[in-house]
């Protein structure tokens, strides 16, 4: 899909998300609809929340009862081999032990994202040097968006506990202003830019971004956005939001609060991006475990990788078809092995 | 289904995990948070007006130094003003939006009628983890001895 159709379908899409979110807002704010205010500030919720877990179970079993036919891990180090080679343990893990470590590293690290190159011309000659400026923001972005997540559960745990408070705490350790800015959230929204502006500056990188790809970014870019403006700008009553999603969480929903336009944006879209999630490419959070070519050891010369879907195979050994076909063939004067017994 | 113990296993933790903000909250309830408004400066202000508390304030005889909405979202953002003013340009005197001047003083305004900041402001600063550092360098009521609180003065 060309670059324009791509980014105008998931503007679109992003647009029309933001719209109804503000209605909603507005809907309670102005008109004091408390219908709207029960769709957008608890049924929709649950049902969202409900739509992640089941969609995020449904898809991991489905590639669960995917078969592996071949042992195919990606490696790049010298495999187990003859005791006087030494193996490379990381890259290519032979034993369990071996896989996990490769796995965490790989999760937690994003270590093949940090073995990218970029190719260049240097005199009309290829160049390939490393290029870790993906990895870095990759890093950045998820981390900050997993500290956030847990930030927030300070509106949904009453006592909120300490390791919270000392996040928090931690995050916000500059002291600017009041309420204080948090780093994660301004850096979570930073490297988001980051993300969508590669996928836009860079022809190859244009070439292959579909609406799927900008629209989660459009669509985190706009829940960080509504975040900090309610932090930062246009404040605001938070005590009510915890007070809505206390109920919730108790399954004693309390009547949802007029707390702003803002408001029901963020969570209308925070609804939408879980209930989207198990069904596009966030799944990568799931999947980064099914990955055959990370998750299996790299022993294939020492341990038979069995494919599942063989099935015992009906086979016509040529004694078999020998037996069938003799007198036939004689007749035909093919050579036989076994003369016909009749002759004997 | 392949993997059976791994991935039930895996699945078993995501759904721990996210839901974390269920079962942690299992047989909880945590309704929110009243700020008391009863403190002998609101109490004073009331008779002034020949009203009991609870009237005077629904008919707004007595008023914060702005709009109840404004106050509880922008309150900290209105004493950061307030300090820049005082700090920066000297200036301490304040225009309500309900005609009065007050003096920018987060002791000597806001804490002289909410003198009960155990009752108050604490209240919803728990529930929500806020910590503001205002108190580092100023002066609680109670560090006053000017505590109104029912627990403070026990
Ligand atoms: C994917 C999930 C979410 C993301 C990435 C997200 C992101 C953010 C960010 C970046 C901020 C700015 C301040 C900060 O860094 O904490 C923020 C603030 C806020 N978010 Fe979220 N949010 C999410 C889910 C939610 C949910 C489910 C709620 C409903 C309670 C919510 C309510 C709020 C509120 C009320 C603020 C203002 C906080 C304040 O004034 O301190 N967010 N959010």
């Amino acid at each position: 899909m060309n670059v324009w159709a791509s980014l105008i379908l998931s503007l679109i899409a992003i647009g029309a998300v933001a719209t109804v979110g503000a209605v909603a807002g507005a809907a309670v704010q102005f008109f004091d609809l408390s219908a709207a205010a029960w769709l957008f500030g608890v049924v929709i919720p649950y049902l969202a929340f409900v739509t992640f877990i089941a969609g995020f179970i449904y898809r991991v079993t489905t590639w669960a009862r995917s078969p592996v036919p071949f042992g195919i891990p990606t490696v790049c180090g010298q495999a187990k081999s003859l005791p006087w080679i030494k193996q490379s343990r990381l890259e290519s893990p032979f034993t369990k032990l071996e896989v996990v470590a490769r796995m965490a590293l790989e999760i937690l690290c994003f270590r093949s994202l940090f073995r990218n190159t970029r190719m260049t011309f240097k005199g009309g000659r290829p160049l390939y040097g490393p290029n870790q400026w993906l990895w870095v923001i990759a890093l950045a972005f998820h981390y900050t968006f997993l500290v956030i997540v847990i930030r927030h559960m300070r509106f949904f745990t009453e006592p909120i506990p300490g390791v919270l408070k000392l996040l928090e705490a931690l995050d916000g350790f500059l002291q600017i202003g009041a309420p204080y800015v948090l780093i994660s959230g301004f850096v979570m929204a930073g490297a988001a830019t980051f993300l969508l502006l590669r996928r836009l500056a860079f022809a190859n990188i244009r070439y292959i971004s579909l609406p799927n790809d900008y629209f989660p970014l459009f669509l985190i870019l706009t829940i960080a956005g509504t975040g900090i403006l309610m932090r930062h700008v246009f404040k605001v009553d938070i005590v009510a939001v915890k007070a809505m999603m206390m109920g919730i969480v108790t399954f004693h929903p309390v009547a949802p609060m007029d707390i702003g336009m803002l408001f029901y944006i963020h969570l209308f879209c925070v609804c939408v991006l879980i209930a989207y999630f198990p069904w596009s490419k966030l799944m990568h959070m799931g999947g980064v475990f099914l990955s055959p070519t990370r998750n299996l050891p790299n022993n294939t010369r020492a341990v038979r990788h069995e494919n599942p879907w063989n099935y015992p195979v009906k086979v016509h050994t040529y004694e078999e078809y020998e037996e069938e076909f003799r007198e036939k063939m004689i007749e035909a004067g093919l050579p036989v092995e076994k003369e016909a017994a009749e002759e004997e | 289904m392949y993997d059976k113990g791994k991935v039930i296993t895996g699945l078993a933790i995501f759904f721990l995990v996210f839901t974390f903000p269920f079962w942690s909250n299992i047989g909880k309830t945590a309704p929110m948070p009243e700020r008391s408004l009863d403190t002998p400066v609101l109490q004073e202000m009331a008779r002034e007006a020949g009203l009991d508390l609870e009237q005077a304030l629904k008919e707004g005889a007595i008023n914060c130094v702005e709009d109840k909405d404004y106050i509880v979202s922008q309150h900290m953002h209105l004493l950061n003003l307030w300090r820049d003013s005082v700090v920066r340009s000297g200036n301490r005197m304040y225009a309500g939006a309900f005609g009065k001047r007050h003096e920018m003083s987060l002791s000597k305004s806001c804490m002289n009628c909410h003198s009960n900041k155990k009752d108050f402001c604490d209240r919803c600063h728990n529930y929500m983890n806020v910590n503001p550092y205002c108190w580092d360098c100023h002066l609680t009521p109670e560090q006053m001895g000017t505590a109104s609180d029912a627990e403070v003065k026990q």
